[in-house]
């Protein structure tokens, strides 16, 4: 009788347990809106312990589905709530409805991830972001290359593989907000292009091409607005081979920098994204 | 065009930008003049006399003067910071410690950058900055959990961190640092706490710790027979506000603070070297050169936050280069910052804890703890503290923003204590510096203009409230202040009439500055919890 008595109990226990153990069930189905949401909710609390790919923890690979044992949803959903006693999985804030989002999310990952075709050399792939790639002529790692695209020094700890390879061979494809080009045209007829920093109803901010902080009073414009970001395609540029490899150096760019440590501050915050 | 040619002007756009940086030489920081529309350090020069060369806004026209922009920062702490601006861009601090990058024609931010102190970073009197430095293209700040931090002016991302005191032991950092040739130079505070304070150099590329100057000598060291038993290893003695340099002798000079614990010397005898002083320190070794104390043993937290104001005035008929100095203990100095020497000393309020001077001037104190209560002017909070004045090379005046006719009873071994002339508590004899309203006389705010040759006062401007707002003077003779009360005002150099007043709604903290772009000059101050900036029409 213990045999099935110990479910039975466990189970009632579920039932008269508080909300983290309430089942959520969604009215049909996840939908699209419900995975983004849980996206986000990954890219803002997971990925800061996890990583961007989810493996940073040693046997857990939260985006293809590797636990350390296997769970039911609604077991990962108590997980997100409450944490783990004992161990370095902290509870959260999350409400259920929004930790059983993220879990779809990562249960909707592990069915679509796709394998890289070719395994990347971090070593190789830093030799061909410094010639080849020519990428410090735009990009900036621990202080060493331009400032005007996107700075990469911890790249490796905010974007997944995948969007590492597809902002290589596809860069228009999802430019994140911070990194938008914006063109001005003076009424003089010069242009200024630049990475956006700010823009309000009357001026606009950017870094130009020289790297000089320039700010415009709209109406003192021809014309103003977004283009395209500068960043070339790679898909032809390099191999399939040196493709995979400066994803995987770009993927070995995380917090060991001068911010790494206690006390130690975030990156800067780019005006759009808030504080 | 074919993406290939793409790609390679792409490529050489970006390349060619790093040529094109400009960058704020240590040369340019030294011979601000040349470049009046720049403020590149926190009181504009490294005299730190926070004179502006600018002169489009004059004594007849500065009735016109309009709010150009306001930025509104995100934080509740008092505002303390002075700004840096660099052709166009202007750096401030949002408390505690977030540099934030502002267009300084209209006050649009370019980037923000977020430090968040641990936890045990703690200072005595708010979660306050002062501002930061720059040289190259690269800002430092001193952060509230004692850190020095380097961050890329351009694109907000930080360089380095370098710890500079063990928060958890009481240190903290409140000032704006100095840079000088290849060194960031900045002193710690927590000086009200049990540390042993000091100044420290490091290298302007890596953070690197260069030299270490500590306030209170250490055994064997001399000055250190000036404290009994262990109390030199907790006596305070912080560093809060950025120091001067002169080129011509390559000395640092910083203003120390009070002694620890700040209002029992019981356990401290002696004279308690070097608080309550200025020390002149060689910027390549960090070794002190010459020293000044304004007050020994300090009981009443006199301490010498203020910055040292360089100037090169005609002294007694001679030339002289001298460092000007309004004391929080009440008296105004005048040093010969070449050997320290003491040329004279004032008060300039009412100050009654010491009649005079010896010979090599030390003062003569006369004021002691009682048990009763001994009645001591100025009061605890003192004349003035760290809120930056200004000199004047046109008008020979020196612009301080004080406190005046304030009083404290000095207690053995306690905290001070309100002093009740005519049987009623006075203006700031409170310690908590509230202001009186009852009588005009006692205790109020006041910007004054003082004879740097006589140390005569020449005029006075009363504020309705008490003022920690730093004082700033231009090239046509304009001075520019404000107090508690929330009003930014513009007043004549020569006379102290009133020409203009902004209402801005909040406590001034900050010292004012003014800067152009492209060929407009701009006057801004740090008020409530807001940059506003003021300009000609």
């Amino acid at each position: 009788m213990r045999f099935i008595i110990s479910p039975l109990i466990f189970l009632a226990a579920l039932m008269l347990a508080p909300s983290p153990d309430t089942a959520i069930v969604f009215a049909q189905h996840e939908t699209a809106a419900d995975l983004l949401d849980g996206e986000r909710a990954y890219g803002t609390t997971c990925v800061n312990c996890h990583g961007p790919n989810g493996d940073v923890i040693a046997g857990i690979n939260l985006l293809t589905g590797q636990f350390r044992r296997p769970y039911t949803d609604q077991e990962l959903v108590n997980i997100v709530r409450t944490g783990i006693p004992n161990t370095a999985m902290p509870p959260s804030t999350m409400s259920a409805e929004q930790a059983a989002k993220l879990v779809s999310y990562l249960r909707t990952s592990a069915k679509t991830k796709s394998t890289p075709l070719v395994a990347g050399d971090a070593s190789r792939g830093k030799a061909v972001y410094d010639s080849k790639g020519a990428c410090a002529s735009c990009h900036r790692i621990d202080g060493v290359g331009s400032r005007v695209g996107p700075d990469l020094s911890r790249v490796g700890q905010a974007r997944r593989t995948a969007e590492l390879e597809l902002a290589l061979v596809d860069p228009n494809a999802d430019v994140q907000p911070q990194n938008r080009f914006y063109r001005v045209v003076l009424k003089d007829g010069t242009t200024v292009t630049g990475r956006l920093l700010g823009h309000d109803t009357f001026n606009v901010q950017i870094i130009d091409m020289k790297e000089q902080l320039r700010s415009f009073v709209k109406a003192d414009t021809r014309e103003h607005g977004f283009i395209d970001t500068p960043m070339p395609s790679f898909r032809t540029r390099l191999t399939p081979q040196e493709l995979a490899d400066v994803v995987a150096y770009l993927g070995t760019l995380r917090v060991s920098g001068p911010g790494a440590g206690p006390g130690g501050p975030p990156p800067s915050t780019p005006q759009q994204r808030g504080r | 065009m074919s993406r290939r040619l793409r790609f390679a002007l792409v490529v050489a756009a970006c390349a060619v930008a790093v040529s094109l940086q400009a960058q704020v030489s240590f040369e340019r920081v030294l011979q601000n003049e040349k470049e009046p529309q720049n403020w590149l350090s926190y009181s504009g020069a490294l005299d730190n006399q926070r004179y502006s060369r600018l002169t489009q806004i004059t004594p007849a026209n500065v009735k016109n003067l309009q709010l150009a922009w306001v930025w509104q920062n995100r934080s509740l702490e008092k505002f303390e910071a002075t700004p840096l601006v660099v052709d166009g861009v202007m750096y401030t601090v949002q408390p505690p410690n977030d540099i934030v990058a502002l267009d300084a024609a209209t006050g649009r931010p370019f980037w923000t950058f977020s430090h968040t102190p641990a936890a045990e970073g703690r200072a005595c009197c708010g979660r306050v900055n002062r501002g930061v430095a720059i040289l190259g293209d690269t800002l430092f700040m001193g952060t509230l959990d004692a850190r020095l931090l380097a961050v890329d002016a351009k694109s907000g991302q930080l360089i380095w961190n370098t710890q500079v005191g063990d928060a958890k032991a009481g240190y903290s950092i409140t000032m704006s640092p100095n840079v000088v040739k290849d060194k960031v130079i900045i002193g710690t505070g927590g000086g009200d706490g049990p540390i042993r304070g000091y100044i420290a150099a490091f290298d302007v590329k890596t953070g690197k710790e260069l030299w270490r100057f500590y306030t209170i000598p250490g055994p064997g060291e001399p000055g250190h027979e000036t404290w009994t038993g262990e109390s030199w290893k907790t006596g305070g003695t912080g560093v809060w506000n950025a120091g001067a340099y002169d080129p011509e002798t390559n000395l640092i000079f910083f203003g120390t603070g009070n002694p620890a614990p700040d209002w029992d010397g019981r356990t401290r005898k002696g004279d308690n070297l070097y608080s309550d002083s200025v020390v002149a320190l060689d910027v390549d070794t960090g070794k002190l050169k010459w020293h000044y104390q304004f007050t020994p043993h300090d009981e009443l937290d006199y301490d010498s936050t203020q910055v040292p104001v360089l100037a090169n005035i005609e002294w007694q008929g001679k030339p002289r280069k001298v460092m000007l100095w309004a004391n929080r203990n009440g008296v105004m100095y005048v040093l010969d910052r070449v050997t320290g020497e003491f040329l004279k000393g004032k008060p300039y309020v009412k100050a009654n804890w010491l009649d005079g001077f010896d010979a090599k001037g030390r003062p003569n104190r006369v004021k002691f703890p009682t048990a009763e209560g001994t009645f001591v002017q100025p009061h605890v909070h003192g004349a003035t503290n760290w809120a930056p004045p200004s000199y004047s090379p046109r008008t020979g005046l020196f612009y301080v923003a004080t406190w005046e006719n304030s009083a404290s009873l000095m207690v053995e071994g306690q905290f001070p204590r309100a002093a009740r002339p005519n049987g009623r508590e006075t203006a700031m004899g409170a310690t908590t510096l509230v202001p009186f309203y009852n009588r005009d006389d006692e205790a109020y705010g006041v910007i004054r203009g003082y004879d740097v040759k006589t140390l005569d006062q020449k005029w006075e401007f009363k504020l309705g409230d008490i003022t920690w707002g730093g004082v700033l003077s231009t090239a046509t003779d304009l001075v520019f202040g404000g107090g508690r009360d929330g009003y930014f005002v513009a007043l004549d150099g020569k006379t102290g009439a009133l020409l203009w007043k902004g209402s801005v709604g909040g406590q001034i903290n900050a010292g004012a500055m003014s800067y152009a772009v492209n060929g407009k000059q701009y006057v801004s101050i740090g008020a409530g919890n807001s940059v506003f900036t003021y300009a000609l029409p």
